[in-house]
């Protein structure tokens, strides 16, 4: 890496450029497929073309309009492709799910012969079901995303209250586990708090408060971390004592898995901590010794708990095991497979036979649907976030934005992996949602803070500096450090 | 911090590239695999989730797709299923379709192109999505009358329209019921249908059309017909006869089944009315030859396919080398082997002037809403012989009903003009002899009403006269008599 890599690529845009029309365009583009999509589905379900095709769609336009306003008001300089992206996914979440609720659903249980003809559901009223609830979840995730970038004026911000955040992660992470299974417990995996009717997912939340910690935490000792060690075979790797943060976080996720018996989310952790750990030291080791504390733990584990044998079996062989174990991944295949190339039509296929069809398995109903060419251009919209939040990471200026907004975004991408991996059979199936589309109110607000933090940050990187001020890379000094930033600059390193 | 974020970058490329590279090797790939997996009910689901068209005889509905309670929301019924089983086949969930279930699924399913205008305003009118129906030219009555006389026993027998080549009548005996192939239950379908593959005679072919037999002396009128094609000859030529014949070449000698044609000579429709070997045989060695005879029964469609849109076999005069495989196969043995619906071609042919119609099993083809897709129009197939010969077959071949020492007696009918061909063919030695009757009978107009061959299963003593009698049942039926 050259000193002159480093500079943040601001001054290649056209300065004042806030390139806002284009993430209006882009996210009036995303509406009409969302409306395609649903339309499509609509009209194949009830047999004919009523009202009812719109209206969902244009429910939708208010939210992400809104949204859209909201970046120009308080994040003009933000990245364009963000929102569109996510409000794509997040539109086309919402509308399965309301396609999924004019099917009846051979799982839960009830009765529902009228959802069973065309004419019965065309009856299905708008403000019922899995479709019009992500809606309001939804409304609720778009009014974090704005007060984030009202409230949250600089994204340095956030690393005053690190420690703070920290403590409430963990809070948040360790709180269904000490909770009695009544209150924590949902099939099998204690990752709840439910309180009445409304339950959440702290572990969406944690994640994010975690993110924050880490980041700073890794910025203060990055350069211990990075300098300190012993070559060994041509690498670096650090003293004992540097390794206890992760031995402490590896304990923690260890500790996730053995009360809440959920390897996806203890995965998730473990693999921000390590990717973090290695974007902040840039030592390949940190890898090594993070890949292997996985591995072991994992093996471990798998001689451990039942579960996880069982995922592992099912995983290798589904077909002896598919009317039992096995059934929702086998039904999820057979799902996918009959798709084929370009899928059986919105609303033409059964996802609704796969169990957990509109969370853990949204996707196998999207595959079945849409084929492997939706799939695929749905997978590149994430993977289109997921760069677009490394870039955000590459542009800002200060260490601690790189290390959130790269971490935010390979933990989604990591996230996506482990869940469309295990729903396609490519690795052991855990539950995690589905960032944007899984039904559940934590994930999805949870997500969009996530996006509301990438545009945050981007602004900054983007935005020109105020006049009087010479702006890096144009001749003027080196950036004069930012007193908010308690980081450590840049250290060039070649 | 920004080479490792570009790392990060590659790694998380290289994690969608991973979940791609396995989504098509899923959805792509292995498309076939999950699409026909034994456990994926998706595709039959989504198949019985909206109503198949109705297939007709002529009014009479024989396979409709009634309401059922069940996840599969259509259950396929044949109203008296074994009647017309070789002709609508079946539809079932695991072993697919047979007969006009297979042939016309796209119109039945209202998959058909001809249907995208109709599958596009139903969405728009919001009525139910259903299939086409397809009205078969069959006439019930005389489908009944087949299934009557042939009475359970092995055989088929086949009925034209002989000016339009329209099926009447298309049966085949033992028959299955197709019912319990559309059964939802899969093992019961399993079972049922190994029960029908080990039941002997073969339920499940359609012996009118999927199987030839030697057609004995039925044939006797191909071979008058390359006769009369040739010139010189008429019905009233005398010919030689005598009660017994051998051919150059062979020591084995030609006679005919009850000494009947003791005469040297006699005129050729009484030979044919006799049903004389030793005429028919001396007549192909003489003076046909074996091309003249291949040629006639080509022009009449031996060694040709049908599809109606069931597939009809292709019937078979053999080589016949030398004179004593033509003397054979000149009375309907050796190497002959004709289809009862070929043979009901031949009368047909004869009947309508030499015109040889396209056969054809389907009326007419209707949208859901029962307004008309396509109706199948009369179409000549080819001019099998001229209509003088056409004329000289008919007079021999009304002397076998009607003349006094005639074999097909059987079929006469009060006050009409019906005109055929007995015939009892062996088959192997020590096994009882199969009967035929090939015959037509003309309207009140004086046009061809209806043409009509019988074949009975290795019957014995009697089985062509007991042929000849269900012939003329079944044409009963279709002159309403």
């Amino acid at each position: 890496m050259s000193a002159t890599a480093s500079v943040p690529s601001a001054t290649a845009q056209p300065r004042g450029r806030t390139r806002r029309n284009t993430e209006l365009m882009l996210l009036l583009l995303g509406l009409v497929i969302i409306m395609g999509f649903y339309a499509a589905a609509d009209i194949a379900l009830t047999k004919q073309v009523t009202s009812s095709v719109f209206t969902l769609p244009l429910l939708l336009a208010i939210p992400f309009l809104a949204a859209h306003v909201a970046v120009r008001a308080w994040a003009p300089y933000a990245d364009p492709v963000l929102l569109p992206a996510a409000a794509l996914l997040t539109g086309m979440g919402v509308v399965f799910l309301r396609r999924l609720d004019l099917v009846p659903d051979p799982y839960n249980g009830i009765d529902e012969p009228e959802l069973t003809t065309a004419a019965g559901r065309i009856d299905f009223p708008l403000f019922a079901g899995q479709g019009i609830r992500q809606y309001f979840y939804v409304l609720g995730a778009l009014v974090l995303f704005g007060l984030v970038l009202a409230l949250l004026k600089d994204h340095r911000i956030l690393s005053r209250y690190a420690y703070t955040l920290g403590l409430a992660g963990l809070v948040l992470v360790a709180l269904p586990a000490i909770l009695p299974a009544s209150i924590s417990e949902v099939n099998g995996s204690k990752l709840w708090i439910r309180l009445g009717a409304f339950s959440i997912q702290p572990s969406e939340f944690a994640k994010l408060l975690l993110l924050c910690f880490f980041s700073y935490y890794l910025v203060r000792k990055r350069e211990v971390l990075s300098l300190e060690g012993r070559r060994i075979f041509g690498m670096v790797f650090p003293r004992g004592r540097d390794l206890i943060p992760v031995l402490v976080v590896w304990g923690a996720a260890i500790l996730i898995l053995v009360f809440e018996r959920d390897l996806g989310t203890s995965l998730m952790y473990f693999g921000l901590f390590v990717s973090m750990l290695y974007i902040a030291t840039q030592r390949t080791s940190w890898i090594l010794i993070g890949l292997s504390l996985f591995a072991g733990a994992a093996v471990l584990a798998h001689t451990l708990f039942s579960n996880l044998q069982l995922r592992v079996m099912i995983w290798s062989d589904p077909w002896p095991y598919a009317e039992n174990e096995s059934y929702q991944l086998v039904q999820g295949l057979l799902g996918m497979g009959t798709g084929g190339l370009f899928g059986a039509g919105p609303g033409q296929g059964q996802p609704e036979k796969v169990p957990y069809a509109s969370s853990d398995f949204i996707i196998a109903g999207f595959g079945e649907e849409i084929g492997l060419v939706g799939l695929t251009a749905m997978l590149l919209v994430y993977l289109v976030i997921i760069a677009r939040g490394l870039k955000v990471g590459l542009t800002v200026r200060d260490a601690f934005g790189k290390l959130l907004a790269a971490g935010a975004a390979f933990t989604m991408g990591l996230q996506v992996f482990v869940i469309v991996g295990g729903v396609t059979k490519l690795i052991p199936l855990t539950g995690l949602t589905t960032p944007f589309l899984s039904y559940g109110g934590s994930s999805l607000v949870a997500n969009w803070i996530v996006i509301a933090l990438l545009i945050r940050i981007s602004d900054t990187s983007r935005r020109p500096p105020p006049p009087g001020v010479t702006a890096p890379g144009t001749g003027g000094g080196p950036a004069k450090p930012d007193r908010l930033d308690h980081a450590p600059t840049e250290v060039i390193k070649l | 911090m920004n080479a490792p974020m570009r790392h990060v970058l590659m790694v998380s490329i290289g994690l969608f590239v991973l979940l791609i590279g396995n989504l098509t090797w899923l959805q792509f790939f292995q498309n076939d695999f999950y699409t026909n997996h034994p456990r994926n009910t998706r595709t039959r689901i989504a198949e019985y989730s909206s109503q198949r068209g109705a297939i007709l005889a002529d009014r009479e509905a024989i396979a409709t797709s009634v309401a059922t309670d069940g996840e599969l929301k259509y259950l396929r019924t044949y109203a008296n299923g074994p009647l017309y089983a070789n002709l609508t086949g079946y539809k079932s969930l695991d072993y697919g379709a047979s007969g006009i279930e297979a042939a016309e699924n796209e119109i039945l399913a209202g998959t058909d192109d001809r249907l995208f205008v109709n599958r596009l305003t139903d969405i728009f009118s919001g009525k139910e999505q259903s299939g086409g129906n397809v009205i078969l030219s069959v006439n019930p009555k005389v489908q009944e009358a087949m299934a009557k006389g042939i009475n359970g026993k092995k055989g088929a027998a086949v009925a034209f329209d002989p000016q339009t080549g329209a099926i009447l009548g298309q049966y085949s005996s033992p028959s299955y019921d197709p019912n319990p192939l559309a059964s939802h239950d899969t093992t019961e379908v399993t079972a049922k249908i190994t029960e029908y593959k080990d039941t002997p005679g073969n339920p499940m072919l359609d012996h009118a059309a999927q199987d030839f037999y030697p057609p004995g002396s039925t044939f006797k009128v191909v071979v008058s017909a390359a006769l009369l094609e040739m010139g010189g000859y008429t019905a009233d030529t005398m010919v030689p006869a005598g009660n017994s014949y051998t051919p150059p070449q062979t020591s084995h000698v030609i006679k005919n089944s009850n000494n009947q044609c003791p005469e040297a000579e006699l005129p050729l429709k009484e030979a044919l009315a006799r049903s004389c070997n030793t005429t028919f045989a001396r007549l192909c060695v003489d003076k046909i030859g074996a091309n003249q005879l291949k040629e006639t029964a080509a022009k009449f469609g031996f060694g040709e396919t049908y599809t109606t849109p069931l597939n009809v076999i292709a019937s078979k005069t053999g080589e016949m080398p030398d004179p004593p495989t033509l003397a054979q196969s000149c009375i309907g043995q050796n190497e002959v082997a004709a289809t009862p619906f070929e043979m009901a071609m031949v009368s047909a042919t004869i009947a309508n002037g030499g015109a040889r119609m396209e056969p054809h099993l389907i009326k007419e083809l209707q949208a859901p809403d029962q307004t008309t897709l396509e109706r199948t129009t009369a179409s000549k197939l080819n001019q099998s012989i001229s209509s003088s010969t056409a004329t000289e077959l008919q007079k021999m071949m009304f002397e076998v009903v009607n003349g006094a020492n005639g074999t097909g007696k059987k079929a006469q009918i009060q006050g009409v003009t019906v005109g055929g061909k007995t015939g009892t063919a062996e088959h192997g030695p020590g096994v009882p002899e199969h009967g035929w009757f090939t015959g037509y009978a003309m309207g009140s107009d004086g046009k061809p009403a209806i043409a009509v061959a019988v074949f009975l299963d290795s019957p014995g003593e009697g089985g062509s006269s007991e042929a000849t009698r269900i012939a003329g049942e079944v044409m009963k039926a279709q002159l309403g008599k």
